[in-house]
């Protein structure tokens, strides 16, 4: 019998504390049957690019609010494409101003998710671009 | 390039998608391992366990850091070690989902390409671990890592598959959980090849160390009664030490499992941990009873792979209509539920 869940990675890179946002996502994923591996405070790119290859996600979710996200998920992008994983879908949830949403999509970020979100449309994103990915694969 | 050559190769890549493949039981994964099971056998399996909060993952966080230190004496010529990390999460019984969060206090260990942690869920298995946690722990020994240490989900009583994986297994206590009743009943504490007292500068250590000598007495009266109390701290029984103090290892000696105070947030008593763990590898290497270990955990996943696989031929040979209909006649009390099962395998051995 073989089982398979989608695996998210959540992280928060950055130098801010404020994990309640990352932590109420986590147990929403949870809650939809996702495996998600909670990484804590204050990650490095390079810890989570490292974090995300051992544990083979599908998925990871950032949570940034600190406004360094311009400079954090560019780099996460190109760790990632050094381990020869492009095919992670990354989302980003915190505080991030509108006219830098646009951008953050373009570089590839799948969802950005600011406060107010309901988490239920965050599963079903989630789920969607998941399903979207394995038929390509 | 196959994926068991990249593994073999050292790719962490290959080897974080075969983990994937192995854990998800997928016909791919177990053609993978059945092709890595000639590497495999060479890493010393180490199994930590305990109740949840008494510090597992800073326990193995801070052992993995231990081994894969060099040696800052300079006359060992001990390598530093390759480390893999299994940490398994309890799943939902409702949803299935996880959080899997031992990696938050492993966070010393990144950015080391020596050390490769990954977490599992224990997906509906009740003894501690998942059923692929064997699957996973073999694929990283087939890649290289010389030690493995296995992080069970936090163990009540009877959660004891560890130390069948497992070649020691450290039970890990903390103080003010349970007085002396708690332990002398069976169950986890009798799998313990180390006792852990973690969390040693919270009150009450003493008490808990306290139960758990005595518990230890009355499981190994002997070498308690007739054995000198100081050394037995150090596992290893005194009988055996020649007139400089060395430790003569026989087929004739017995593990009297230790104790160790530790304080895995700030790293105190890992050096111990770490020295009574590779004692009780030379103990087992010496004594034989590794081969009996590897043996008896090399018969136990014959046999459940023997019963699964059994299983799915039989519903493979059996209608589902015809299975309903044994219900149905087994729920009017027609015939008994041994009855039943004879109907129902009568069909496999034609």
């Amino acid at each position: 019998m073989s089982e398979r869940r989608i695996r998210v990675l959540i992280a928060k890179p950055g130098l801010d504390g404020h994990d309640r946002g990352a932590k109420v996502v986590a147990r929403a994923l949870r809650d939809a049957g996702m495996e998600v591996i909670y990484t804590g405070l204050r990650q490095t790119p390079e810890m989570i690019a490292e974090s995300a290859l051992q544990e083979d996600v599908d998925v990871i979710g950032l949570s940034i609010l600190s406004g360094a996200h311009m400079a954090l998920v560019p780099r996460v992008f190109d760790l990632l494409k050094q381990n020869k994983q492009e095919n992670v879908k990354v989302f980003v949830g915190g505080i991030i101003p509108d006219e830098d949403v646009s951008k953050l999509l373009e570089m590839g970020v799948v969802g950005v998710y600011g406060p107010g979100t309901l988490t239920d449309d965050i599963v079903k994103d989630i789920e969607q671009k998941v399903r979207s990915r394995s038929k390509t694969n | 390039m196959s994926l068991t050559a990249s593994v073999l190769e050292g790719n962490r890549l290959a080897l974080a998608r075969l983990l994937t493949q192995v854990e998800n039981n997928t016909p791919e994964g177990r053609e993978a391992l059945s092709e890595l099971f000639p590497y495999t056998g060479k890493a010393h399996l180490i199994g930590v366990t305990g109740a949840p909060g008494t510090g597992k993952s800073s326990l193995v966080n801070q052992l993995a850091r231990f081994f894969r230190q060099q040696e800052e004496d300079t006359q060992s010529t001990d390598l530093t070690r390759r480390v893999g990390i299994v940490a398994v999460d309890p799943s939902s019984p409702f949803t299935g989902g996880a959080i899997l969060g031992d990696r938050v206090r492993m966070r010393d260990l990144a950015g080391d390409s020596g050390v490769f942690i990954r977490s599992m869920a224990s997906r509906g298995s009740l003894g501690g671990l998942a059923h692929t946690t064997g699957g996973i722990v073999q694929a990283l020994d087939a890649a290289g890592f010389e030690v493995i240490l296995i992080e069970t989900v936090g163990a009540g009583q009877a959660e004891v598959d560890i130390a069948r994986l497992a070649h020691t297994t450290l039970v890990v206590e903390a103080p003010g959980l349970g007085d002396d009743i708690q332990a002398i009943k069976a169950g986890i504490l009798e799998i313990a090849d180390i006792l852990v007292i973690n969390k040693a500068d919270r009150p009450g250590v003493e008490s808990t160390e306290r139960a758990l000598r005595s518990m230890l007495q009355l499981a190994y009266p002997v070498s308690h009664i007739f054995l000198n109390h100081e050394k037995l701290h150090h596992g290893l029984n005194p009988e055996f030490t020649n007139q400089s103090g060395e430790t003569i290892i026989t087929d004739k000696m017995i593990w009297n499992p230790p104790i160790v105070k530790t304080i895995a947030t700030e790293g105190n008593g890992v050096r111990d941990l770490a020295s009574l763990i590779s004692q009780h590898y030379e103990f087992l290497q010496k004594t034989g009873e590794w081969e009996r270990r590897e043996l008896a955990r090399l018969q136990s996943e014959l046999n459940s792979l023997l019963q699964e696989t059994l299983v799915d031929r039989w519903k493979s040979s059996i209608a589902p209509e015809e299975y309903e209909l044994v219900l149905q006649s087994l729920f009017r009390h027609d015939i008994s539920p041994w009855q039943a099962v004879e109907v129902l395998l009568s069909g496999m051995k034609k």
